[in-house]
């Protein structure tokens, strides 16, 4: 059997997931490992109030410290983001991120698919500067403390891979329910069904970790360059693109995770991805001059 | 200036504000904050808070 793109991929994403989370026995008792590691960041999103979980997430560990007294910026796990960004840009998306690799399952979901409308891409700026940057920061309830935002109000991974398995081995946290979880059930449901219908439904539009590794994509070190003398602008990688970005014209787009398959869909091998920072002597247009 | 180059310098920059943000996080203790919070269960993040 070939070893495609794909498979190496999916094996690296599975690598990743496990070294994310490899306390999988802590699901039994509800138990959260509380080891030094879960000082430093993972590069995908994965709560750290998942039992499994090794490091701390970085969108988390942010508003942790922005909650602190003294504090108002998480710039240590800003700067790893930072650091990890601008040399993979969205490769953490298409390669690291245990969430990521959790939509692409729902995703396999025999069902209808359907595309969003391009507007919706950037709701998740929105979400990055108000949820992370902004409340955080600011928004104090009425005995002076502040909360993490995005988690508290939003994050279906947090849901997923914090509350659920939690909620379900320590029944003396049930009396906490109320209207805050009742809205990220609802949330998590509505990505969920998202995820099955949209490919990587909560990527495109919600993820504040991609839209900062987004942002990047465009200046990282790891990036794909068009041989535009090849290019015959047949449209099959943007049509096989699991982010509905258009590679032969924007290949360096935000929305790209650097998944490859539309590397391997070109009928003329124009499409090409690595770490570069050199210009390449072709005589295509490089990604450089076509952003 | 050539746009390779000029990505170049964009790519050094925030190499290098990365860098010193983290170690201005960790010389202000922020790695110690992250530990605290992650090493408990966060009831805001599940929603509970």
């Amino acid at each position: 059997m070939k070893i495609t793109r794909e498979i190496k991929r999916k094996i690296i994403q599975v690598a990743a997931f496990g070294w994310s989370n490899p306390y999988l026995g802590n699901f039994a008792d509800g138990r959260i490992y509380e080891g030094s590691f879960k000082q430093f960041c993972n590069p995908g999103l994965n709560c750290y109030s998942c039992p499994a979980a090794q490091f701390a997430c970085p969108i988390g560990a942010m508003q942790a410290v922005a909650n602190s007294p003294g504090h108002r910026l998480g710039l240590y796990a800003m700067g790893f983001v930072l650091a990890v960004g601008v040399v993979l840009g969205r490769v953490v998306c298409g390669f690291l991120c245990p969430f990521g690799l959790l939509q692409e399952l729902l995703h396999k979901i025999p069902t209808p698919k359907f595309h969003l409308p391009n507007w919706m891409t950037y709701i998740k700026y929105g979400i990055l500067a108000i949820f992370v940057l902004l409340l955080p920061a600011v928004l104090a309830d009425e005995t002076g403390i502040r909360s993490p935002a995005f988690c508290k109000y939003i994050c279906p991974a947090g849901t997923l891979g914090g509350g659920l398995p939690i909620l379900s081995t320590h029944p003396e946290l049930r009396s906490l329910l109320g209207s805050i979880f009742t809205l990220k059930m609802a949330i998590l449901i509505a990505v969920i069904i998202g995820c099955i219908l949209v490919s990587r439904c909560f990527c495109k539009v919600m993820c504040p970790l991609g839209a900062i590794y987004g942002l990047l994509n465009k200046v990282s070190i790891y990036r794909m360059d068009v041989d535009t003398a090849k290019c015959v602008s047949c449209g099959k990688c943007a049509s096989i693109c699991p982010m509905d970005a258009e590679p032969y014209k924007v290949p360096n787009s935000a929305e790209c995770i650097r998944c490859g398959r539309c590397i391997t869909a070109c009928p003329t091998a124009s499409l090409t991805a690595g770490f570069k920072l050199q210009a390449k002597a072709t005589n295509g247009i490089d990604s450089e001059t076509a952003m | 200036m050539d746009e390779y180059k000029r990505k170049n310098i964009i790519r050094v920059v925030i190499f290098l504000a990365a860098i010193a943000m983290i170690a201005y996080g960790i010389s202000v203790g922020e790695p110690a904050i992250v530990l605290r919070k992650a090493v408990k269960v966060c009831l805001e993040c599940i929603g509970l808070g």
